[in-house]
């Protein structure tokens, strides 16, 4: 550690100036800070890897109709299945592996909340920023139909468009971007018009950079941090809204249960006793959900210099 | 002020109007209703009589008029399945809804105004951080977790209060209400709870950051300066302030109340509009989804309007603003 | 109302320290302040933005907040020393006894409360009376600070008022309880000369008419000159220079002071530039020994990297804090 600073003094003793951090390194030394936030960084990328390599860390492919078999339905946490595997965390009402049914959930889970934040946030971005850089009418327009979206809650607007659409993985992932696009262009606006009025932008005028240049180059770099806030915690309300629709019957379909379809299955057992059904995806869930959330929550103190000491 | 409220009746006719379109063109879209009303021993004429009965052989455009005009007298179409008035269904189940709906509101502002002011007044007390962490976990877990959760702790393990349905009702002013009796109440408390939390946390976070803003404001250290009690600032001077910012978003909050109520009557099979909304879902009763949907739109334009007037005479700069626009 | 015993001092302050505990280290906001106000007088307490002046309002008031406490000293009001004293003590002679003027009008009273419950809350903290007798107070309290129709503006909000009116509001909030000393902590920066002209000339009349002690806390050396009997003069937490408003006026003996005199545009320096003082206030965190005018002082040497004591240059009751004062001043006949 000590070396490391000596170097770094002496590197950038030739500039002129000692011990000057790059910004990514006051970054890290502030988020590192908080130990919850950095304990919750570490389950946020221990989820992810799971979820990533699903195939090769679950025990058995919940989807092989050819294991899976009524037979082993609602066995207890440590029971041994037909197929001879120690079911770790039990089986569900079909005769799944619970743990194996929950690696893959979370997969969708995670892949659904991620992908549908990823798309709102560009979707969001283009559109904010064109708001704000074109003001006038089409800046009213486009953030008319923002507040009109955003004065319902997310649930209802994601609930009529399932409802119209059906269920499925390509029509939630629609839905759960419909409603998040708004807060992201929100968002990105609401800053970009904050941007816009500092002189560098101005400067950037008068040397005549294309309109593009100026919001791809100077603009967006400007509006990037609340940006990564919003979509960390939007990438944790995508996940929860995508196990309540799930819950409802109108999200995923039974045969590509998400953590929020493993919750619903498992509910119908809650009087049965067979708690272990709907517990541990809960469990899952709330992990997730919970530590993305702390992520989010220290990235907004770090990264916001408004609500800095 | 007249100006003001016209203004925003027309902006509000012209949302439940599109949105309406919205719901009902997406609802025409999903799967055909017939296959499941008619049975299938049913013969060729006999379908036939019900489609027309039904108004299903009508272009989407007839269909979509005749349930405009319809709507406008405050016919929202017969459900399939029950064959009973679409908004009768919904009006029935109504009070159910708005009596959960109310009652999570009112916990969460008579927890959560007192717990945010304490969190906002002694921040770095235990009692805050644990308050704080709280309202953290609220924001974080999804509604319908946190009801199995309760549900299984309550009622399966416990055994203290029932855990599902309304229990017993009565009828006050024609409505039926359940927090009368005692076993009403048993019933009511887990779902209101669970509807609230959300809610409960939002009104924390509010609270403690107002409070947290509002008592380093000059006007504080001048009542204090005047020998107002230490009681009276808070109750008064601080509370006042706070009201505004939480009296918007609570009323706000009251139409995304209604709106979550459809996870919490699921959980706890609470017979409200929400449970009924699910149901007919699954059935594909499509004029009750569509009168669901529309009297919901209705109501959220509602709400916002009456927050919008509520929150002019709460704050009497926004009054002026007003009258200078 | 006042006390008429001359003898016995409205406020006294002795050796007053009051410092923040922040973590990044001990604050001396005020140290070692000592002075005192009679009946019927007005004391200027100079000094330029954070010297400490408004703190030393605060600790007379008993609202110094949290990290910042009195950590030594005396604060006697007529007799009776209040460091120290309970929390309910400090309540019974807030906006009673002794009430303050804020500085900035536009932020001293509560956006959302009418003017009438402002008022009458100040009224019925202290003395059981009825509503309706409060609001009869409140309404002379307006008409005595010259609000036009009281009884309207009573029921107004305080956005509803210009930032002279609303200073007049709360000049009328801390007259209401008849008090013996007014803390007015630069009650007339924010306003226009005019109406600062006749802020002044009430405050004066108020004074002499009924015998309440003021502390004015200010800036602005003209406003002193009109108004003050006698003026401090802070730097850096701690007084530098204290004596009677036309001793310290016309003979400055700090050279601060005499930097500050020096600074004030006016009709016989005409065309020559303003003196000015170089620097700036220094940091109360961590404030290195020795005078702390040291660094600006055209006249610091080795000397003054010890603290110089209180003396008393002209044998009176003028007090001065400096190793080289200019005692020429006190030679000069004026003209």
């Amino acid at each position: 550690m000590t070396v490391i600073n000596e170097d770094a003094g002496v590197a950038s003793a030739g500039q002129g100036s000692e011990g000057v951090e790059t910004p990514f390194q006051r970054f890290v030394s502030d988020f590192t800070e908080s130990k919850i936030a950095v304990v919750s960084a570490f389950v946020v990328l221990a989820i992810v890897f799971i979820a990533v390599f699903a195939p090769l860390i679950a025990p058995t492919d919940p989807y092989d109709l050819s294991i899976v078999t009524v037979a082993d339905k609602t066995m207890a946490p440590g029971a041994v299945m037909q197929s001879g595997q120690i079911a770790h965390m039990g089986t569900d009402g079909s005769g799944r592996d619970l743990l194996s049914g929950m690696i893959y959930g979370l997969r969708i889970s995670l892949g659904i909340g991620i992908g549908s934040a990823v798309v709102a946030l560009a979707i969001g971005v283009v559109v904010g920023l064109i708001a704000a850089y074109a003001g006038g009418r089409v800046d009213s327009v486009i953030m008319r139909l923002v507040d009109m979206q955003l004065s319902f809650p997310a649930i209802l607007i994601a609930l009529v468009l399932l409802v119209t659409l059906g269920k499925g993985v390509d029509k939630t992932l629609f839905a759960l971007i419909v409603v998040q696009w708004a807060y992201y262009a929100r968002t990105v606006r609401g800053s970009a018009l904050v941007e816009r009025r500092k002189e560098y932008i101005e400067s950037a005028q008068c040397l005549a950079l294309s309109k593009a240049r100026i919001l791809y180059r100077h603009l967006f770099p400007n509006v990037l941090a609340p940006l990564i806030v919003v979509g960390t915690m939007q990438t944790a309300h995508a996940i929860a809204l995508e196990a309540t629709l799930s819950f409802l019957g109108i999200g995923m379909e039974q045969t590509e249960p998400s953590l929020g379809s493993l919750i619903s299955n498992g509910f119908q057992y809650i009087h049965s006793g067979h708690y272990w059904i709907s517990i541990f995806p809960g469990l899952a869930l709330l992990f997730t959900i919970v530590s993305i959330n702390l992520v989010g929550d220290r990235l907004r103190d770090v990264l916001n210099p408004r609500l800095a000491k | 002020m007249t100006v003001f409220i016209i203004r925003r009746l027309m902006q509000a006719a012209v949302v439940v109007f599109f949105m309406s379109f919205l719901v009902f063109s997406g609802v025409f879209v999903i799967g055909d209703p017939v296959d499941i009303l008619i049975s299938d021993e049913a013969d060729e004429e006999d379908r036939e009589r019900a489609i027309a009965a039904l108004g299903l052989d009508k272009p989407f455009h007839i269909q979509y008029l005749r349930f405009l005009g319809k709507a406008l007298q405050g016919d929202l179409g017969e459900s399939f399945i029950f064959e009973e008035p679409a908004l009768l269904l919904i009006l029935e189940r109504m009070p159910a809804t708005m009596e959960l709906a109310l009652f999570a509101l009112l916990l969460a502002v008579v927890l959560g105004i007192p717990l945010g002011m304490w969190a906002g007044l002694k921040p770095d007390s235990v009692a805050a951080k644990s308050i704080m962490t709280g309202s953290i976990l609220g924001f974080s877990l999804p509604t319908f977790w946190v009801g199995i959760m309760m549900m299984m702790l309550f009622a399966v393990m416990l055994g203290w209060l029932p855990s599902t349905g309304r229990g017993e009702t009565s009828e006050i002013f024609g409505l039926e209400v359940s927090f009368t009796s005692w076993d009403g109440i048993r019933h009511l408390l887990m779902p209101a709870i669970n509807l609230s939390l959300f809610k409960l946390a939002l009104v924390i976070r509010l609270s403690r950051a107002g409070t947290k803003e509002v008592i380093h404001q000059d006007y504080i250290k001048f009542a204090r300066a005047k020998g107002v009690s230490r009681n009276r600032i808070i109750l008064v001077h601080v509370l006042k302030n706070i009201m505004i910012p939480v009296v918007t978003v609570i009323g706000l909050e009251f139409g995304g109340l209604v709106a979550f109520s459809i996870v919490t009557e699921t959980v706890f099979a609470w017979p409200g509009m929400g449970k009924l909304l699910i149901d007919s879902i699954g059935l594909l009763d499509r004029p009750v989804i569509v009168a669901y949907l529309t009297i919901i739109v209705f109501l959220f334009v509602i709400i916002n309007l009456v927050v919008d007037i509520l929150y002019s005479i709460l704050d009497p700069r926004v009054r002026l603003q007003e009258m200078k626009a | 109302m006042a006390g008429s015993n001359g003898s016995v001092p409205t406020l006294d302050v002795e050796n007053l320290q009051t410092y923040f505990f922040t973590k990044a280290g001990v604050v001396k906001a005020v140290d070692e302040v000592s002075f005192s106000v009679q009946p019927g007088k007005v004391l200027g307490l100079v000094g330029e933005s954070g010297s400490g002046k408004t703190v030393t309002g605060f600790s007379i008031m008993g609202l110094v907040d949290e990290p910042g406490r009195i950590a030594g000293g005396h604060i006697k009001f007529r007799g009776e020393d209040l460091v120290g004293a309970s929390e309910d003590r400090w309540q019974q002679l807030r906006g009673n006894q002794i009430a303050m003027i804020f500085q900035d009008p536009m932020m001293t009273l509560n956006p959302v409360l009418r003017i009438d419950t402002q008022m009458i809350e100040a009224i019925q903290a202290h003395e059981n009376v009825s509503r309706d007798e409060a609001r009869q107070r409140s309404r002379d309290a307006l008409g005595q600070v010259g609000i036009p129709s009281p009884d309207e503006r009573l029921k107004a909000y305080p956005h509803q008022f210009s930032g002279g009116m609303r200073q007049r509001v709360s000049i009328a909030i801390a007259l209401l309880n008849k008090p013996d000393l007014i803390v007015a902590d630069e009650p007339t920066t924010a306003l226009d000369v005019t109406i600062q002209a006749q802020i002044l000339y009430e405050a004066q009349k108020l004074c002499k008419e009924t015998g309440t002690a003021m502390i004015w806390i200010t800036h602005d050396l003209t406003v002193v000159a009109g108004l003050a009997d006698e003026v401090a003069v802070m730097y850096a937490g701690r007084l530098v220079e204290h004596g009677s408003v036309d001793d310290v006026l016309d003979k400055p003996l700090h050279p601060y002071t005499h930097g500050l005199i020096g600074s004030v545009p006016s009709r016989n320096k005409r065309g020559k530039p303003l003196e000015q003082i170089p620097g700036m206030t220094p940091s109360l965190l961590n404030l290195p020994p020795g005078c702390a005018f040291k660094t600006r002082c055209p006249r610091a040497d080795a000397a003054c990297e010890t603290a110089p004591d209180v003396t008393k240059p002209d044998g009176g009751h003028r007090l001065l804090r400096c190793h080289h004062p200019h005692l020429d001043e006190l030679a000069e006949v004026p003209a």
